[in-house]
């Protein structure tokens, strides 16, 4: 059984129907497939994580997507535009020096841009040495773009259904009962009991409250992360370009609307809503960068609640309760990881060891302290 | 805009201050266990209702205070001093 039926949970029962040949699977969502943070987020993917275990991760989790549409044979408009992280600093650049020699040596498609070259892939860019950041070169990942958040969640659930998982919306868990052992033996739900020997989380922002119903509890705390998009527009922006110093990411959408994510609102929050003060800052950092978008309207406004950790890695295995499983810590790069996080779920659900891409990223490195500090997670100090 | 009341300062704007997060929390004895030091380092309350926590007039007093507030409706329920007791 998956608790969650947004992008990680559905994406974790298709494989363990196709991977794992395991059928008799259920997917309970609270509310709508996919209208947690699935439907939240800005769309990105990309895999230029600095730490090889990461690394090996979110390109994986890549390479997944740039199959999706194939395998699941539903359009899930992946776009490799490419991913631009902007350099403001002589420190940037001697930083992103480092990033780029790293991240080849993991294999991870990536490049160094000077000031010519990110003007000529971002003409819309601010490139004026007067800019209040001004823009000194770049990285660049190729592969790296945007793709459409419900069609992975529609493809995956679709996939799964066709392979007979049942997938229960409106179906909110409120307990958890356990067997012998203290295992798991199934949940409780607004619906009714429902058995079950095996139970996956995969429930992002509310993971801790999930958890907590099982006595377990998580090194995860919970904020809102907030974006937003314009009206629509020509095409201005062909690509994705995040300023590490405002931390605010643009992309423009296949509508045609600027979609600008920046920071996380800084305290713990379970409101699906942003504040307007955080608001206004990323903003503030898009015009910035973009002023000629000083004079589109604001569309839409929202928030997703984001599971963030200590070391912004995810925490994908067993919990100290037997029978259950847990896929959680994305923080706020959830999106991307979604083809990941559904194989490694469900590749420890069916055979009960941790996937070898998921073994680095266990609950007890909380304990130990062996800790994946990864600082590119979110490419911006949340 | 959350309105927090700092204690020196009265009611201002949610950007003039800080989150520090949880409050209240006690560090352990030196002879601690892994685990105990990781529950300390590491793991948070992170209830969806009230929390403790402590903010910083960043831009004004400079004060820390405490505050408990709802994580749903965001509703201020109290503000304390760092070394009251939660209400």
């Amino acid at each position: 059984m998956i608790v969650g039926g947004g992008g990680h949970g559905l994406a974790a029962a298709y494989y363990l129907a196709k991977n794992h040949g395991i059928r008799n699977v259920a997917v309970l969502e609270r509310g709508w497939l996919g209208g947690g943070n699935t439907g939240r987020n800005t769309t990105v993917v990309r895999s230029n994580y600095l730490y090889p275990e990461s690394a090996r991760l979110y390109d994986f989790s890549l390479r997944l997507y740039e199959q999706l549409t194939h395998e699941l044979n539903f359009n899930v408009m992946l776009s490799q535009r490419g991913h631009v992280m902007l350099a403001h600093s002589r420190h940037d650049l001697e930083t992103q020096s480092r990033w780029v020699n790293t991240l080849r040596m993991h294999g991870v498609d990536s490049v160094l841009l000077t000031r010519a070259e990110v003007g000529a892939l971002v003409p819309a860019l601010d490139l004026s040495p007067a800019a209040r950041f001004p823009v000194l070169g770049g990285l660049r990942q190729p592969r790296a773009g945007i793709a459409r958040h419900d069609a992975v969640a529609w493809g995956y659930a679709r996939a799964a259904s066709a392979l007979g998982v049942d997938i229960i919306q409106d179906c909110e868990v409120t307990g958890f009962a356990f067997g012998a052992g203290g295992a798991v033996s199934g949940v409780a739900t607004r619906r009714g009991p429902i058995r079950a020997g095996r139970v996956g989380i995969a429930a992002a922002g509310h993971s801790s409250v999930l958890a907590g119903l099982a006595g377990v509890r998580l090194p995860v705390t919970s904020y809102a992360l907030q974006a937003m998009v314009t009206e629509p527009l020509k095409p201005r922006l062909d690509t994705v370009v995040i300023s590490p110093a405002t931390g605010v990411y643009v992309s423009q959408s296949d509508k045609g609307e600027m979609v600008i994510g920046g920071s996380l609102d800084l305290f713990a929050s379970y409101a699906q809503r942003g504040s307007f003060a955080v608001m206004q800052s990323v903003i503030a950092g898009t015009l910035e960068m973009f002023p000629s978008f000083s004079r589109l309207k604001l569309m839409r406004q929202w928030a997703g609640i984001v599971d963030v950790v200590h070391d912004s890695s995810p925490i994908i295995g067993p919990t100290p309760v037997p029978g259950l499983y847990i896929n959680c810590g994305w923080g706020t790069g959830g999106f991307k990881a979604i083809p990941v996080g559904g194989w490694t779920l469900a590749h420890v659900l069916a055979t009960g060891r941790s996937h070898e891409l998921a073994e680095p990223f266990q609950l007890e490195r909380f304990i130990t302290g062996r800790l994946i500090d990864e600082a590119a997670a979110a490419g911006i100090a949340h | 805009m959350m309105l927090l009341s700092c204690p020196h300062c009265g009611p201002r704007d949610e950007s003039e201050f800080t989150c520090g997060g949880t409050t209240h929390i006690v560090r352990p004895p030196p002879d601690s266990s892994d685990a105990q030091w990781g529950a300390y380092l590491f793991f948070r309350d992170n209830p969806k209702g009230v929390l403790r926590e402590r903010w910083r007039h960043t831009y004004g007093c400079g004060q820390w205070f405490n505050v408990a507030r709802h994580t749903v409706t965001h509703e201020v329920l109290s503000v304390y001093a760092m070394t009251e007791a939660p209400p």
